[in-house]
């Protein structure tokens, strides 16, 4: 193997990834503060489609890419109010928020199917997707904010107790997740394959979903297993381009596997799951009046 | 005295039930404030009124002669209210630290935070090491970190709900030379309890509640523990005495060298656990929560098949393999810890309970078919017998009252005609009319030359119903000491650990 093709090959994984990392870090935040959002999926399709739509109306890059976040706002807003003001069950909601989006996304980007644009160059936001991990980390450790985060997402019902806003804080978890959603969603509509294409995310909401549960809810182990999952893909196709006989389907069950593998070590040993996993996680919170 | 607080007329009504009707009392500056009721009397509610977590449908607070608006917690503590709970508000998998940080108001650095601490912890004799977790530490350390934790934020007024409940005698004693010395360095304390004998010595005030009113306000020099008892219930408790009607020539139950050796880090394993239970002997195991009691109960049930070392023989047969249910049909009797979802169903209706329980009887089955008349008729009698408030047998029994429910469970079981009982915190959390009738219902049992194991944490029950008790103490079982002629100040040693 050349040294060329390697180089392309990290190219190429280093360009497919981001938009793992992106939902992946989101939905981290999110559910460190004990909120399950399934809706990754469906967030990042529409967040996809209104930035391609805006670019293609205006041809501004700035605007498509605020019209992309703010769709993530309003829609991870309307799953926060639906699961913390009104206590739905968050899975049937993020599955509901999913299904949402798929549907909203085709609905709205029928006309613009085809279109073509010129992309953005991706290098950008591998950079900022670098730095959006590094900061999680260290908002999440380092300072009282990432601690109270954490404190809602480990016991909700202390954390109120203490006098913390438990909603509010939720609230700002799971629109910073639907912001990171969306802005996948950009990325891959806009940077990555410069195009519209109804459902073109192909499963990535769910591989970022099973990525959080792989990192064991650690940004930096986020990062890696989104590069480990993002090369496995890569890999697939390259391997089948030089000829090996291994079945498509083989890969793409990869992050999965390997998630069930680490979901299968952690709750081996109860004090590593306890001491992993957010404890209120997908656990309503009703404060008595 | 100037009063710091003053109650007026605070009302609060859950559905259904008023919690607080018109409660108005003040409390001294610099005192100690008891305020003394049973479950449900309204205690609790009115403290989470004070600190902001409810709010009343009426009535005010005049905090220093100034009408206050205490609408969250973090307004109560920067008017320097703060609360020490009866459930810990910690965070089991955060750090001490990080635990102090989050119930601070100001903002402040990692190392003003650790002389800061350092200097609460050697004034009034804590030990913390701030970077283990929360959940590497003993019942009684968690509670000197709430405690810190309440003290960093310079409070004038501190709350502490049902702070002993879950210590053992020698912490109570340390806790109360503790809050004594905090009250002469200006504090103000608000003390709930239900237990009498505490409040007599740690109190200046007292305020009874009962069914969410005021009910008098004393000063605590002028009370004893009986009249207190009164006033608080309504009535007089009558005790029922024990007597010693053991048969010591017949052995019910020996537990030889019991021992289990889990891996994982939230079970206490048991270390070569010996006693011989005699015919109509009460055995009480006492100890502070978390010290085996969980797992000790979970190989006399064997519901998990649990793994263990040793032997269980039940009259001269050795039932470790047993299944639950064939232990049941050897006429040995449990009853759990948690009332809802263990002992019953709380979506079932009385009579199905009680099904759930006798299923290893074929008295109530014609077949496979279900006999509703017998299993009515039972629990009419369960409920008839144990003086179960409600209406009919078809009743789910979630909505019975705690007292009521287990009143209808320990019934259950006790109709059976067990040979031997095994009960895990049988007055935990219920009315003191309901405990007492427990209590004479399993002293009248042994009397019949039943056997009964007893696992509580509560010292003054085991004292009352027992003869012998027996001591758990990290998955070790002490020596058994006979009630008649007890020393408290050995069984407190004993709960420390200090046994051989």
């Amino acid at each position: 193997m050349n040294i060329d093709l390697v180089i392309g090959i990290l190219n190429i994984v280093l360009i497919s990834t981001t938009p793992l990392v992106f939902a992946g870090i989101g939905e981290l935040v999110t559910e460190k503060s004990g909120v399950l959002n399934l809706g990754l999926e469906g967030l990042m399709l529409v967040g996809a489609v209104t930035g391609f739509i805006t670019l293609v109306l205006t041809g501004n890059y700035f605007y498509s890419l605020f019209f992309s976040i703010i769709s993530g706002v309003i829609l991870s807003g309307m799953f926060a109010f639906l699961v913390l003001n009104l206590i739905t069950n968050q899975i049937a909601t993020g599955l509901a928020l999913t299904i949402f989006g798929i549907g909203l996304s085709a609905m709205l980007g029928k006309k613009f199917s085809g279109t073509p644009i010129e992309g953005l160059n991706p290098y950008y936001f591998i950079v900022i997707s670098f730095l959006l991990v590094f900061m999680v980390s260290y908002f999440l450790s380092n300072t009282k904010s990432g601690l109270i985060v954490r404190a809602v997402g480990e016991d909700h019902n202390s954390a109120y107790a203490l006098g913390y806003n438990v909603i509010k804080t939720r609230y700002m978890t799971i629109i910073f997740g639907g912001v990171m959603s969306s802005l996948a969603g950009f990325y891959i509509s806009i940077c990555y394959a410069p195009m519209w294409q109804e459902g073109m995310t192909a499963g990535r909401g769910w591989i970022a979903l099973a990525l959080v549960v792989f990192a064991t809810w650690k940004p930096w182990r986020l990062l890696v297993g989104a590069y480990i999952f993002g090369g496995v893909a890569i890999m697939q196709m390259n391997l089948q381009a030089i000829g090996v006989k291994l079945p498509g389907q083989f890969f793409n069950m990869m992050p999965y596997l390997a998630t069930i593998i680490v979901l299968v070590f952690i709750s081996s040993n109860k004090l590593r799951l306890r001491l992993s996993a957010p404890a209120s996680l997908n656990i309503p919170f009703e404060k008595d009046q | 005295m100037q009063p710091i607080i003053e109650f007026q007329n605070i009302y609060k009504e859950y559905p259904g039930v008023v919690a607080n009707n018109n409660v108005s009392f003040k409390i001294i500056r610099q005192s100690i404030h008891a305020i003394l009721g049973e479950n449900g009397a309204g205690k609790s509610t009115l403290v989470k009124i004070l600190y902001g977590h409810v709010k009343p449908d009426n009535g005010q607070i005049i905090l220093n002669s100034d009408l206050a608006t205490i609408n969250s917690p973090t307004m109560a503590q920067s008017l320097g209210i703060n609360m020490v709970f009866q459930h810990f508000s910690l965070f089991e998998s955060l750090t001490v630290a990080e635990n102090l940080i989050l119930g601070m108001s100001e903002k402040i650095s990692l190392s003003k935070l650790k002389s800061k601490s350092e200097t609460i912890c050697n004034k009034y004799g804590f030990n913390l090491n701030l970077n283990s977790p929360i959940s590497s530490l003993s019942v009684g350390q968690r509670q000197s970190v709430e405690i810190v934790r309440s003290l960093l934020n310079n409070p004038k007024i501190l709350i502490m709900d049902e702070p002993t409940s879950v210590l053992t005698p020698e912490e109570i004693n340390k806790l109360f030379k503790i809050i004594k010395k905090l009250v002469a360095d200006g504090l103000t304390v608000i003390f709930i309890s239900h237990k009498l004998d505490e409040i007599i010595n740690l109190s200046d005030y007292v305020t009874i509640m009962r069914n969410g009113k005021v009910i008098s306000n004393l000063t605590t020099k002028n009370e004893d523990p009986e009249s207190l008892g009164y006033k608080m219930l309504g009535y007089k408790v009558t005790k029922t005495e024990q007597i010693n009607n053991i048969n010591y020539s017949e052995n019910v139950l020996s537990l030889s060298n019991l021992s289990s050796y889990s891996q994982d880090p939230f079970i206490t394993n048991l270390n070569k656990i010996n006693f011989n239970l005699k015919k109509g002997q009460i055995l009480g195991i006492a100890g502070v929560a978390g010290n085996g009691q969980k797992e000790l109960m979970e190989i006399l049930l064997n519901e998990n098949d649990f793994e263990f070392n040793g032997d269980i023989i039940f009259k001269n047969i050795n039932i470790n393999k047993l299944s639950t249910f064939q232990r049941k049909s050897l006429s040995i009797s449990y009853v759990t810890e948690q009332r809802l979802g263990h002992s019953a169903v709380p979506e079932m209706s009385l009579s199905e309970n009680i099904l759930l329980s006798m299923n290893h009887k074929s008295y109530f089955k014609k077949g496979d078919f279900i006999n509703f008349d017998r299993i009515n008729s039972y629990a009419n009698n369960v409920i008839k017998n144990f003086n179960v408030d409600t209406p009919s047998f078809n009743v789910k029994a979630g909505k019975l009252s705690g007292g009521n429910l287990q009143k209808f469970i320990i019934g259950r079981e006790i109709m059976s005609d067990p040979e031997l009982l095994i009960l895990s915190q049988p007055t935990w959390g219920i009315d003191a009319g309901s405990e007492a009738f427990i209590k004479k219902s399993l002293i009248e049992l042994s009397q019949r030359g039943v056997s009964i194991i007893i696992i509580s944490h509560d010292l003054d029950e085991l004292l009352e119903v027992c003869h012998n008790i027996s001591v758990l103490y990290e998955g070790s079982l002490s020596k058994s000491l006979n009630v008649e002629n007890i020393d408290i100040t050995t069984l407190g040693k004993y709960m420390g650990g200090l046994f051989d």
